[in-house]
């Protein structure tokens, strides 16, 4: 069992009440041990070749159905799959853990492109409800509008709408980017942890309520702020790093990032303690 | 979980039974206790249509009480009776079911509620709908089987707003189905996906004005609360947006009239809706799904934003 070693240089996180981790021990260091590589496998994932491609018509798949042939043809190498009719079905495009070029020749319903990790997807359509939730990495780019909860909870990757998405959009994200190229609904940002937010349109109101870390750039206007969501200054840094990612996300070639506005956490609802729950009930 | 969904043809009539049937089965998954059809046809507006029962479906997963079928006779008796003695003429009579009914009546009223409220009076009557163009078809089942039991497919007109309902917070029964008649407004009907949290303050206000609440569905509250806004003088477009702050909780709902068709989001944007707009045709629902069963091709829809209120006209 990893032992934990608590680290004995005190910061302004611990006076804050928390501390710091570093995780030692035998199962720690026989997990990332580099000679055993051979053990390290990731569940459902393909060897492919980007330049083998093919076309995979859903018009008359059910999601599951759609899903597994996605999966069928990765294991026979295909790395470029172009998606034909899928008719705003729910779900399509759901658990690739590959890398994988992936389009959608249409819209997509709910859920689409929930809990990937690595996959480059293009949706020429729009997506609904959900899309590319928990995210982990990747790049997943909608040539229209999203509905809400765009991005919820990802980890990581970049997700990239050209046209404008719905409420809750990021909502309890953790990392990752989300980029928008339109406006953004009521609730952006709401609860995220980490990551970074670019909305270049109009954002609703209460944006960035009860956040707890991560940045929000909004290039228009503010329906209302949320609960500790508050200004900070946009740097040179930040400027350079948007235009970086404006460019990889392929919009805003024209748009003056230098009268972006930047919303971070105030972090007075930060309310964090070292006591264990057990504890807390003896104290109280 | 509800689904909700609706169309407008703007210059032109078409199949809406047909459509509306389609976009409802598309929403089957969102709840097929009951589905309801509020369909606007080409009529010649000389008659009044009302639709009504005189008694509940009580077939398989019914929360209603069995009565024998001499009952719902005697029912329509004394309804047949009082339209007589309103001086209400019954100018074409259909029974597609025991319980459900269907009146052209010819009667000079430009105020509903009087007549109304005689009608409900009979213990077991509601009326369903009542005006000149409008038609509430609302069953137990999925929108084909509630299509099928009153031949919805054929019907012509210019638009149509329906509803698939999993029942939550009342019985499974017709009168707690959407959509629900404007009551005493001619032509009005409202479908609504979400939860309201001040129903009953509102529903104790709306009675002690005379208004009627026909079940304990809290959606009804919001056909009640605009016809409520319109018999005051708001516009419908000015009611909608009145009942923004007006009503609590999360809801998405759809309005129609004789002409015109409309839809609010409550401020927290917590139900879903998706959008198609063109020149010649609205079409929207909780899902793209429903759109898709209409508009097969590839088109732009999207999702409208918090505290959002539209209205079309045909």
């Amino acid at each position: 069992m990893a032992n934990i070693k608590t680290s004995e240089k005190k910061s302004k996180a611990q006076s804050m009440g928390m501390h710091t981790e570093v995780l030692t021990g035998r199962t720690q260091q026989k997990f990332f041990n580099p000679d055993e590589a051979e053990n390290f496998y990731y569940f459902g994932t393909y060897d492919v070749d980007f330049n083998k491609r093919t076309d995979l018509d859903v018009m008359n798949m059910s999601a599951p159905e759609a899903n597994k042939e996605i999966d069928n043809l990765m294991s026979q190498g295909y790395g470029t799959i172009v998606i034909k009719n899928p008719q705003g079905k729910h779900s399509l495009g759901v658990g690739i853990l590959n890398k994988l070029n992936l389009i959608f020749e249409g819209s997509l319903g709910y859920f689409g492109m929930g809990s990937c990790d690595g996959p480059i997807v293009r949706i020429n359509g729009r997506v609904g409800w959900s899309c590319a939730e928990n995210l982990m990495a990747g790049k997943v780019v909608i040539e229209k509008n999203a509905g809400s909860c765009f991005g919820a909870a990802i980890r990581g990757g970049d997700l990239i709408c050209k046209g404008s998405v719905g409420a809750r959009t990021g909502i309890d994200m953790k990392g990752g980017t989300i980029i928008i190229g339109g406006d953004a609904g009521a609730f952006t940002g709401f609860m995220m942890q980490r990551g970074r937010i670019i909305i270049l349109g109009d954002v609703g109101i209460n944006l960035g309520d009860s956040m707890y870390d991560g940045t929000i750039f909004v290039g228009g206007e503010i329906g209302s702020y949320g609960s500790d969501a508050v200004d900070a200054e946009l740097t040179s840094s930040d400027q350079d790093w948007l235009r970086r990612k404006l460019k990889v996300a392929e919009i805003g070639e024209d748009f003056d990032i230098s009268k972006m506005k930047k919303i971070v956490a105030g972090k007075k609802l930060w309310n964090y303690d070292n006591l264990e729950p057990t504890e807390k009930k003896g104290a109280i | 979980m509800c689904g909700i969904a609706g169309l407008i043809h703007r210059g032109k009539s078409s199949n809406v039974g047909s459509e509306l049937q389609g976009m409802l089965q598309a929403l089957k998954h969102r709840g097929e206790d009951s589905t309801g059809y509020a369909l606007y046809g080409d009529t010649d507006g000389k008659n009044f249509i009302m639709r009504f029962k005189v008694g509940e479906n009580v077939g398989e997963g019914s929360s209603s009480v069995m009565e024998d079928v001499s009952v719902y006779d005697e029912r329509k008796k004394i309804v047949d009776q009082t339209l007589s003695e309103m001086g209400a003429k019954i100018v074409k009579e259909e029974r597609t079911l025991p319980y459900s009914l269907r009146y052209e009546v010819d009667y000079e009223t430009k105020d509903l509620l009087d007549f109304s409220q005689r009608i409900e009076s009979i213990p077991g009557v509601e009326i369903l709908s009542m005006g000149k163009s409008l038609e509430v078809i609302k069953d137990l089942g999925n929108a084909k089987m509630v299509c099928d039991r009153y031949s919805l497919d054929k019907l012509v007109g210019t638009h149509a707003i329906g509803h698939a309902r999993m029942a939550t917070e009342s019985g499974v029964d017709i009168k707690s189905a959407h959509p629900f008649w404007g009551y005493p407004f001619s032509d009005v009907s409202v479908v609504h996906n979400g939860q309201l949290t001040n129903y009953w303050n509102n529903r104790r206000v709306l009675e002690n004005k005379g208004m009627r609440f026909m079940s304990e569905c809290d959606s009804e509250l919001i056909a009640v609360y605009i016809a409520q806004k319109m018999r005051e003088g708001a516009s419908l477009e000015e009611g909608m947006k009145d009942s923004l702050t007006g009503l609590d909780g999360v809801f998405t709902y759809f309005v129609a009239t004789k002409d015109s068709l409309g839809m609010a989001k409550d401020t927290m944007a917590a139900k879903p809706l998706v959008l198609y707009e063109s020149d010649d045709l609205v079409a929207m629902g909780s899902e793209e799904i429903a759109i898709r069963s209409v508009l097969p091709h590839e088109i732009d829809t999207y999702d409208p934003f918090d505290g959002e209120v539209k209205v079309w006209q045909i």
